[in-house]
């Protein structure tokens, strides 16, 4: 659906010269909720915004949706939908006139565009405020409605950028459920996000950017496994260095280390681990206190790839 | 034709917003009417002065006005750019197949049908007044305003594009604006200006309009000025159209 081969962007403003993508390399392919994780000014955006014809890259090329960027962008138009950081209704006009006036665009019927912006309405859950100028709207029925607009004419792929930042826990929910919608409909997304959570949660593969460049790439599950694996933390009542020593002889235990009284294991795959030490503990009769296991997070993989904590940079 | 079906789209869309908050159109013709009733009763003294053409204070006075309002009037559309381009909504149509002609010209159009409103109601307001037009002064008229609207609006929505922010574009517009007023003759006519002051006028392409519009008032519709006027509009209005409408397609960085 997307491949872009060194795509990259070069800002020149009178005091600067901002090289804010430094040569992409994306492969995404059809049907697949793609996110792009980064701190501010990673290059999210601006990856985004090139790959939806708005801004020409200074280098490299990309196919989006079967068309050539840089030689079609018409014909990339016509099959992808954008959903921007900052929104696209206009205050004054109601969720309901931009909706159609979007499917009118792409060349719909009155009747079609109607038909279509009042099923979106009420699979977005804006049917109330369908026809109260958008300035009235909460943040979440806001975004909401960005949404619908992005999807009105059914693209086959949609970009949203942080489509839940500024968002209540709840309104990210909901949010979230839009997205996985879309995947069931066979729709590709391509996301871009601060939080660790949402890549997490939503996404069939991420890529973490940057200072403009990907730092890592793949699923959710694979990143996180590129750190150390996972982590096991047993309670054992006594006998801690006896037990210690046992672990330490098996081969699926890369690392074991006793402290404050637990034991700290490192393995390559925590569910395949578990059944495993339970075994041990059972055969070698030792009383077991706790056992529990500790998933590394995407926070840890953007930490190891560039020092900083995702936290931090954001 | 897909260009004029978007044109109407954005011309709908545009016109939807008017009058969903006429308060726009309200003050924009305000301004011309306080003119007309607290300045124009001035002139009657004056149109017997050297120098001051005939045909009597109104039809001098008024068709000036007219082209104040189109000034002015298309001016100010920048403002309402500028608030949908912090929206989004002007990246959102830049990522749609829609025509870059029709998101220039449907907002223009929605212009001129706005200035078009204006005149009628000033010419109406003009007539009760002691104006004394004839119809096809006032047809030719109007179409020279909506050849102003044209021009002037589709450059005002180029400068927004190119600033983005109101800070800049509302002193540009300010600085620009009334220095065109003043040296097209629209307040007082050039005829009374010195010898310089009707040099430097020259170069503004909007005397020539003023200078038109008197003309059509005063029963010198035939005059080769007028075709002048509107030829210079003209030319302008086509400037404008082609360079608005490469703003709206070129990358918004
Ligand atoms: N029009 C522009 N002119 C100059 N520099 C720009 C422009 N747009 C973006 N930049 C710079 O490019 C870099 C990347 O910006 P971008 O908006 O892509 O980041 P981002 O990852 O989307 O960040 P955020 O999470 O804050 O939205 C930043 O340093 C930014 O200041
Ligand atoms: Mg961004």
């Amino acid at each position: 659906m997307i491949h872009t081969r060194g795509l990259r962007r070069t800002f020149t403003t009178r005091h600067a010269t901002v090289e804010a993508v430094k040569g992409v390399d994306l492969d995404i392919a059809e049907g697949e909720i793609f996110g792009f994780l980064g701190p501010n000014g990673a290059g999210k955006t601006t990856t985004l915004r090139m790959l939806s014809t708005l801004l020409p890259p200074t280098g490299g090329t990309a196919t989006v949706a079967g068309a050539d960027l840089l030689r079609e962008p018409a014909k990339v138009r016509l099959h992808i939908g954008y959903v921007s950081q900052v929104g696209s209704s206009f205050a004054e006009l109601t969720g309901r006139m931009e909706l159609e006036m979007q499917g009118r665009i792409y060349g719909m019927s009155k009747a079609h565009a109607r038909s279509r912006a009042a099923e979106l309405l009420t699979s977005l859950e804006i049917d109330d405020a369908a026809d109260r100028a958008t300035k009235t709207y909460s943040g979440g029925q806001k975004r909401r409605l960005d949404v619908g607009i992005g999807l009105m004419h059914r693209p086959q792929l949609l970009f949203l950028d942080e489509p839940t930042t500024g968002l209540d826990p709840q309104s990210r929910a909901r949010m979230w459920e839009e997205v996985r919608k879309l995947r069931r409909a066979g729709t590709t997304v391509f996301l871009t996000t601060h939080y660790l959570e949402e890549a997490d949660a939503l996404c069939d593969r991420v890529a973490i950017i940057d200072h403009g460049r990907i730092v890592s790439e793949g699923t959710p599950d694979e990143l996180k496994r590129q750190v150390a694996g996972d982590v096991i933390v047993i309670g054992v009542d006594g006998a801690a260095a006896q037990v210690l020593q046992l672990l330490q002889a098996q081969s699926f235990v890369r690392e074991a280390n006793l402290e404050d009284g637990s034991l700290r294991l490192c393995v390559d795959r925590g569910e395949t681990a578990m059944p495993q030490i339970l075994r041990l503990f059972d055969n070698a009769g030792i009383e077991l206190g706790s056992l529990s296991l500790h998933r590394p997070s995407l926070d840890d993989v953007f930490l190891q790839q560039t020092g900083r904590s995702l936290r931090d940079a954001a | 034709m897909k260009v004029l079906r978007d044109t109407w789209l954005v011309f709908e869309r545009y016109l939807t917003v008017l009058l969903r908050n006429p308060a726009w159109m309200i003050i924009g013709v305000l301004q011309p009417v306080l003119y007309l009733v607290l300045f124009a009763p001035l002139l009657k003294s004056l149109a017997s002065t050297r120098g001051f053409p005939a045909g009597g204070a109104y039809n001098v006075f008024v068709p000036g006005l007219l082209i104040q309002l189109g000034l002015f009037g298309a001016s100010g559309v920048g403002f309402g750019l500028i608030a949908e381009l912090r929206a989004g909504v002007i990246e959102r149509f830049r990522v749609t197949p829609v025509s870059r002609f029709a998101l220039l010209l449907g907002r223009a159009m929605r212009d001129i049908l706005t200035l078009l409103v204006q005149s009628l109601v000033l010419l109406l307001l003009s007539i009760a007044f002691g104006l004394q037009p004839t119809v096809p002064g006032v047809i030719i008229m109007l179409a020279l305003v909506a050849l102003i609207g044209l021009g002037m609006s589709s450059l005002a929505y180029t400068a927004a594009l190119a600033l983005k922010n109101e800070d800049s574009y509302a002193p540009l517009v300010f600085t620009l604006s009334l220095p065109l007023l003043l040296l097209s003759g629209v307040l007082l006519p050039l005829s009374l200006a010195p010898d310089w002051l009707q040099h430097v006028a020259q170069a503004n392409p909007l005397s020539y309009a003023v200078t038109a519009a008197r003309d059509l008032f005063n029963g010198h519709g035939g005059d080769p000025d007028v075709a002048k006027g509107l030829a210079v509009m003209s030319g302008i209005a086509l400037v404008g159209v082609l360079v608005g409408a490469r703003s709206f397609n070129r990358a918004i960085a």
